[in-house]
């Protein structure tokens, strides 16, 4: 099946190029930053996880995602899902891929990281993450390879893939939940010892996922003869609407218990967020923006005649997807670190090469995912041709 | 040669009997590999401890005097950088509202605002940065010191992010060019590794006091093995308030403060 990779139009082609550009550049910078160590980034020993650990976690919610179109595919038997339930697994398959290099580059000894096998740590949420992540993309490689296959084919998929199929399903849920678990457990990061963590990652993974389904499945339907379907669709932005609402809920949570309970160690990093403390603000802007985006996304979805109609949908996803990655890809991470554990506000902001690196990460989930929906969609041409 | 699946099925299962059988030798050659003598002068201790006994520093101490600090440093090897992103700190001094936060109100004494006050690692009880590292790179020994092996570390500072305290740096740059007289006694560190206080493991094992306990002038850093009650240190627990940071988070650390 590979060989349809190589076969495409100029547009294809160009568009590959692009990435592959942008792959190069990252790279080439990861070399400087192989060669001079971490100190071409912006973390300091005050804020020693940023722009790289904000990615990851944000793209583990992307991957988890795929569950929303596994889930009602194969439990619920809701049949508008199985011409899309291939894009949401290989979505998570690029997802998940993004997840590991951003690992890697945020590693300051990226030549020790066998060291995580080599000496396993039960105790360390670190290692179960590793174990759920690599199984996430074994999984979905395994699933979605097999049965694109067998529908190319034109048989049913192998029986022994449906217990794999229903273990993806949890399997979905515990990737996020052990990477807010990773924030979650830590004693003196107030922003971070929340009880809601893990279920405020599947809510904005579960809007900002889908989302991006959306858009994706607007950019098939463009570029090939391949239709995901008005009801997918349709659905898909149903659960959206949810998760979008239970996660702006969940984030007012955190407002209520910080500022009626009025401690202020947890109100610092709220505060540092959206008005600043003690003069620094540089997230400031970024906070009000989520916030302004999330609101329209919210009144863009909720109302029936504009979450149906293709072009505000649209619009809704593009605000969906950005709020919930300047919450969860921006804010919440850095903040985590603000103010440090001597109560002194030391800020952070990505530098140009960190940011260079970040898109060459991007770049490269997007070519596995360009590599992986146009196998997809030409088997799928094929089929229905 | 034509092999049978029979042969083939017969070497394989050789050799996973012999992948099977590796653990077990190896555990018996284990057994018999020479052990280490240990230095018979060697300081001994359950749970090592520091009193810090700030009303002597202030008192006695000279006006910005840097002993204990300098000491440490110098003899470990750490690097001076000055750019307060990247610097590397295992011992160093904080406001008294800082190194207690919420200890402080509008009325703090003038005695007490705005003093420094020495923080270094609190070699926790209960180290979250123990539990979190996902290569055992930092972990507690039998005297209670955590500790650092810096060939194993990966860089992922997932510590950082576990320590309460702000007591670990991370070499973001090589930290050799920026150490003047390098101390050949001691081993540096590389690029990509978090470093932090060891509580001198390296001078107790040869029957020396920590280097900045060693250093005072004037005895305010006090140190011995807290589950001892003739020890040094819990004489002064026994006679004085003493106070500990952030033990609301249960890390139970054990560098004791003396105001």
């Amino acid at each position: 099946m590979l060989e349809r990779a190589f076969s495409g139009d100029q547009k294809y082609y160009r568009w590959v190029t692009i990435l592959l550009v942008f792959i190069g550049l990252g790279f080439a910078t990861y070399l400087v930053q192989l060669n001079k160590g971490l100190t071409i980034t912006g973390l300091s020993r005050d804020v020693s996880w940023g722009f790289y650990i904000a990615q990851f976690t944000f793209l583990v919610g992307v991957a988890a995602s795929a569950v929303m179109v596994v889930l009602p595919y194969y439990l619920h038997d809701v049949k508008a899902f199985g011409r899309i339930t291939i894009l949401g697994e290989f979505l998570a398959v690029a997802a998940v891929t993004m997840c590991l290099l951003f690992i890697i580059v945020d590693l300051g000894k990226p030549m020790r990281l066998l060291n995580v096998l080599l000496y396993p740590t039960p105790n360390s949420i670190l290692f179960w993450d590793m174990i759920v992540l690599n199984g996430y993309l074994f999984i979905n490689i395994i699933v979605g390879w097999n049965v694109l296959d067998a529908e190319r084919k034109g048989v049913h998929y192998q029986e022994w893939l449906k217990p794999l199929i229903y273990l993806s399903i949890p399997w979905a849920v515990s990737i996020h939940t052990v990477t807010a678990f990773l924030y979650a457990g830590l004693p003196g990061r107030h922003y971070w010892l929340t009880a809601i963590m893990a279920a405020r990652f599947l809510a904005s993974a579960f809007c900002s996922g889908p989302a991006l389904l959306i858009l994706l499945s607007y950019v098939v339907k463009k570029f090939s003869k391949f239709d995901p379907g008005k009801e997918a669709i349709d659905r898909l932005s149903i659960i959206m609407t949810y998760a979008m609402i239970i996660s702006i809920f969940f984030v007012g949570l955190e407002f209520f218990t910080a500022f009626y309970s009025n401690i202020p160690s947890h109100k610092h990093a709220l505060e540092y967020l959206f008005v600043g403390l003690e003069g620094h603000g540089k997230l400031v802007p970024f906070m009000w923006a989520f916030v302004i985006l999330a609101l329209a996304g919210l009144a863009l979805l909720i109302n029936p005649k504009t979450r149906k109609d293709e072009k505000t949908l649209k619009i809704a996803c593009v605000c969906v997807f950005t709020s919930m990655w300047l919450e969860k890809g921006l804010g919440l991470v850095v903040a985590g670190f603000i103010p440090n554990p001597f109560e002194h506000v030391r800020e952070y902001a990505p530098t140009i090469p960190e940011i260079m690196i970040g898109l060459g990460i991007w770049a490269t989930g997007f070519l596995v995912l360009t590599i992986l929906y146009k196998i997809a969609i030409s088997v799928k041409e094929e089929v229905s041709s | 040669m034509e092999k049978s699946k029979r042969d083939f099925l017969k070497v394989s299962g050789l050799c996973a009997l012999g992948l099977g059988v590796l653990p077990l030798a190896k555990g018996i050659a284990a057994g018999n590999a020479p052990q280490v003598m240990q230095n018979p002068e060697a300081l001994k201790g359950q749970q090592w401890a520091m009193v810090v006994d700030m009303k002597k520093c202030w008192e006695k101490g000279k006006e910005g005097c840097k002993d204990c600090l300098d000491a440490c440093h110098k003899v470990h090897n750490v690097p001076t950088i000055e750019d307060p992103q990247e610097e590397i700190k295992w011992i160093w001094t904080e406001h008294y509202e800082n190194t207690f936060p919420g200890l402080g109100n509008p009325y703090t004494n003038e005695k007490l605002k705005g003093k420094p006050f020495i923080v270094l690692c609190n070699h926790c009880s209960n180290p979250p940065c123990v539990r979190v590292c996902p290569t055992q790179a930092t972990f507690k020994r039998a005297d209670g010191i955590t500790m650092m092996d810096y060939h194993r570390c990966i860089g992922c500072r997932f510590c950082m992010a576990g320590c309460p305290f702000g007591a670990r740096s991370f070499n973001f740059r090589e930290p050799r060019e920026y150490i003047k007289d390098l101390n050949y006694k001691y081993p540096g560190r590389e690029r990509g590794v978090v470093e932090k206080c060891s509580f001198c493991d390296e001078r107790l094992a040869v029957g020396q006091l920590p280097a900045c306990v060693e250093s005072c002038k004037v005895g305010a850093l006090v140190f011995g093995d807290q589950t001892d009650p003739k020890s040094p240190v819990r004489k002064l627990l026994d006679t004085n308030f003493t106070i500990r940071r952030k033990t609301e988070l249960g890390t139970e650390p054990n560098v004791y403060y003396i105001i």
